[in-house]
């Protein structure tokens, strides 16, 4: 394969260059050594559920049932269900780790953190029911804190917690009718796990059931609950300008780069950087300059303005250019051949997670309580990775993109309202009945290593913004778009249609930028999904319809993670059409693939997916819905 | 001339091979559209196994085919050029005589144009289908002599 065919972001074809050149194996080349993929597993055929297995089923003929006499549909549905819980389970257990963090710094035992987004801390409890008034906001958080945990510690069948609190009574009662409604999230990841061992459910619709419960689980004590936390705890992100793609690492500095989920550490290795500075020129370098991977890079870019290197498939090329001297990972999408490339090139790689070690890495334990000192360990052993760099091996390259990012729901509404201060939603809607914005699509999710890397990222939005499609994204696909040049106002003007171009003009300088809006507002990270969720529901409100009814689409242009697949399923079951740029490995049954993309599943829930993995044919079917949802609103 | 050959040491009965050859003898030859297309395709490799030896087994295209020369009409005819056995099969009349007379049970029937069916060794594809698709090695396209000679060689290793 070429590699114009891996990758269209130039950067990472300069370094798949030198990473051809010396020998050093890659993802790509790791693909092409595992190809032709098995297709039993492909098709979700390959059963492993017991151990009279493994068994898998002829797609063409016999064998048809696996030892135990599970079918295709049944194998299929159960591994399906299997992975939704794998990915529920990765957001939850986020969610879970900031809020045990909130509830340490409210009580005073993580002393190394302060909350900083009191605002929202009166916003969630005040939504929450609890009464704001003459409580400091310590004693507040620990009332919120003990409110999320019901998310987890509920016994009866009453609706879970944070979803009670946030879902529209019309989805809740949607849920209900098809029993879908989750009682508590760790039950329901346990349950699907039961349901999916040796002898259970053997129905492909009930199983598929329980996976749309499983998105459900993802969308409100993953998503919702963790994005909530970590704004009270680091603050809303706000607008900032920032850059982004391997050419923001900085050859005569000490470059720090953060990989990664959870903001708990990013956000103390950022403070720790910019504390050590004086010892970095003491080292010999011109200071310390952090870089994000993934979404805990995300996380620091929309909260501190701290540029990001690249994204997923990018992440062992940051390491090619010899200048990084100390990768620190958290959790979810760390390869673990990072530790073989970092001693091809130049760099330490620390763990800091105890459910994420690699072998090769430093791994240096991380708590709350003992943050401040852990962070400064991280940065002073980047430090010294930097004396032992080779500057004749350094190779960095010039790409990089200007960016506007930190479009929380909060900083949307907040530019809005300098369009019409007493009714900020107003000009949105406004513009969206008038036809000015056809509609909205959220791109978000992955790089999956079988498609070139970014390419339907970016396709895909150019064309959708050229239809007036306003979009938004987080994740991986944000990265793609920023490294595109799509987060900046000037692609306003190159890539959006007229309609969209005078809309996001008269907001951009209304909020004081001189210019317009990028075409492309970035809102964070993968749990940050959940801001486009909150916009969705007060856009549903604020016109009297309900989510599902609105103009918009949701897209995961290259999904490669079980957690693409749970947060796709929210989306679905939030009523959202969900476009996937890969399907998932459910073709082996016409039945599970049937139900997942037919007119049943969008007339019982409002949603459905629609897998295209051609980009131009993707945006006409997203295009498409969003003019028959036009119409049914009658605008 | 290149052979499928077979080291049965590396098999794990994975039967990658037989979905792969089932595909490429498809109206699609694609895995995903045969699928959805619910084509109808038979491989013409098996794996089998004796509880310790998993062995996949094709057409061997044998140079005195016993096959050929068991067959009334000419539908099976050695290819002296290229070596392989090749089937006609607007000459078949389906009387089973090379089923019975191949030894390695190579050949199985076609029931839906009641024919046989066995292997043409991949006539569009440089490699084979199984070969390319088998994960481990243990099938593959090459020639007898480089294939002796790894053998030789892995002989020496354990020696």
């Amino acid at each position: 394969m070429s590699i114009e065919n891996k990758t269209i972001d130039r950067a990472a074809q300069e370094m798949l260059r030198r990473t051809q050149a010396d020998g050093v194996e890659v993802v790509w080349d790791r693909l092409e050594a595992q190809e032709p993929q098995c297709g039993f597993g492909t098709l979700g055929l390959c059963c492993r559920n017991c151990l009279q297995g493994p068994c898998r089923i002829n797609p063409f003929g016999k064998p048809d049932r696996g030892v135990c006499g599970a079918d295709a549909h049944t194998i299929v549905a159960r591994n399906l269900l299997r992975s939704l819980a794998g990915g529920a389970a990765a957001h939850v257990d986020h969610a879970y780790d900031v809020l045990e963090a909130l509830k340490k710094i409210a009580e005073g035992s993580a002393a190394d953190y302060e909350l900083k987004g009191e605002e929202k801390l009166k916003a969630v409890a005040a939504k929450i029911g609890l009464d704001t008034a003459n409580k400091d906001k310590n004693t507040l958080a620990q009332e919120v804190a003990a409110r999320a945990y019901e998310t987890f510690t509920s016994h009866s069948s009453e609706p879970m917690a944070w979803l009670k609190y946030w879902a529209p009574a019309e989805r809740i009662e949607t849920w209900t009718k098809l029993g879908v409604v989750p009682r508590n999230a760790d039950r329901e990841i346990r349950e699907a796990m039961h349901q999916t061992t040796m002898g259970m459910d053997a129905d492909p619709v009930n199983l598929l059931l329980a996976g749309i419960k499983q998105g459900i689980v993802d969308g409100f004590a993953g998503l919702k609950l963790a994005t909530d936390m970590q704004d009270i705890i680091f603050g809303t992100p706000q607008p900032v300008t920032t850059q982004t793609n391997l050419g923001v690492l900085k050859k005569e500095y000490i470059n720090v780069v953060v990989h990664g989920h959870v903001p708990l550490l990013s956000e103390k290795i950022v403070q720790w950087c910019r504390e050590l500075e004086e010892d970095a020129k003491e080292a010999g370098a011109a200071g310390i300059n952090v870089a994000g991977i993934c979404c805990t890079g995300n996380e620091v870019l929309m909260r501190q303005g701290i540029p990001s290197a690249t994204n997923f498939l990018g992440q062992e090329l940051a390491l090619a250019t010899g200048a990084v001297d100390l990768m620190v990972v958290d959790v979810q999408c760390i390869m673990p051949s990072l530790t073989n490339i970092a001693q091809c090139y130049h760099g330490e790689i620390v763990t800091t997670m105890p459910i994420t070690k690699i072998p090769g890495a430093d791994h240096v334990p991380f708590s709350f309580e003992e943050a401040d000192q852990q962070a400064e360990k991280i940065v002073r052993k980047a430090i010294a990775s930097f004396k032992r760099r080779d500057m004749a091996r350094v190779k960095i390259p010039d790409e990089k993109a200007d960016i506007i990012a930190g479009f929380s729901t909060e900083a949307i509404v907040g530019a809005l309202s300098k369009v019409d201060e007493s009714d900020p939603l107003k000009p949105l809607v406004d513009a969206i009945k008038s036809g000015a914005i056809l509609g909205a699509v959220g791109t978000v999710g992955c790089n999956n290593v079988k498609i070139t890397q970014d390419l339907m990222h970016v396709e895909m939005v150019k064309k959708l913004v050229a239809n007036d499609v306003l979009v938004v994204a987080t994740g991986c696909s944000a990265h793609a778009l920023g490294k595109a040049g799509l987060l900046h106002p000037n692609a306003t003007n190159e890539f959006a249609g007229e309609g969209l171009k005078a809309v996001l003009t008269v907001v951009g300088e209304a909020a004081g930028l001189g210019g317009p809006l990028p075409p492309v507002l970035h809102m964070g990270s993968c749990v940050d999904n959940s801001r486009i969720g909150d916009l969705l529901m007060a856009l549903a409100d604020y016109l009297g319809v309900n989510v599902k009814d609105l103009p918009v689409a949701a897209s995961a242009p290259e999904p490669q993670h079980e957690k693409a697949l749970s947060i796709g399923t929210w989306a679905v079951a939030m009523g959202i059409f969900t476009h996937l740029g890969l399907p998932p490995q459910v073709l082996g049954s016409d039945v599970v693939a049937g139900t997942l993309t037919g007119d049943k599943l969008e007339s019982l829930i409002g949603g459905k997916f629609y897998v295209e993995t051609d980009a131009k044919a993707a945006v006409e079917g997203i295009i498409e819905h969003i003019k028959a949802k036009r119409q049914a609103l009658g605008i | 001339m290149e052979q499928i050959l077979i080291n049965p040491d590396r098999c794990l009965s994975c039967h990658s091979c037989e979905l792969a050859c089932a595909v490429e003898h498809a109206l699609s030859k694609e895995l995903l559209a045969a699928v959805l297309g619910k084509e109808s395709t038979k491989p013409r490799i098996f794996v089998e196994t004796d509880g310790e030896t998993n062995l996949p087994l094709q057409c061997r295209h044998c140079q005195e085919p016993m096959c050929v020369n068991a067959c009334m009409t000419g539908a099976l005819a050695k290819d002296s050029t290229t070596g392989k056995v090749l089937f006609h099969q607007d000459k078949c009349v389906g009387c089973w005589m090379c089923v019975m007379t191949c030894p390695f049970g190579a050949i199985e029937q076609d029931m839906s144009q009641k024919v046989i069916s066995k292997c043409d060794r991949c006539p569009d594809r440089e490699q084979p289908a199984c070969a390319d698709a088998c994960p481990t090695g243990a099938i593959r396209y090459t020639k007898v002599a480089d294939f002796a000679h790894d053998q030789r060689k892995h002989y020496l290793t354990n020696w």
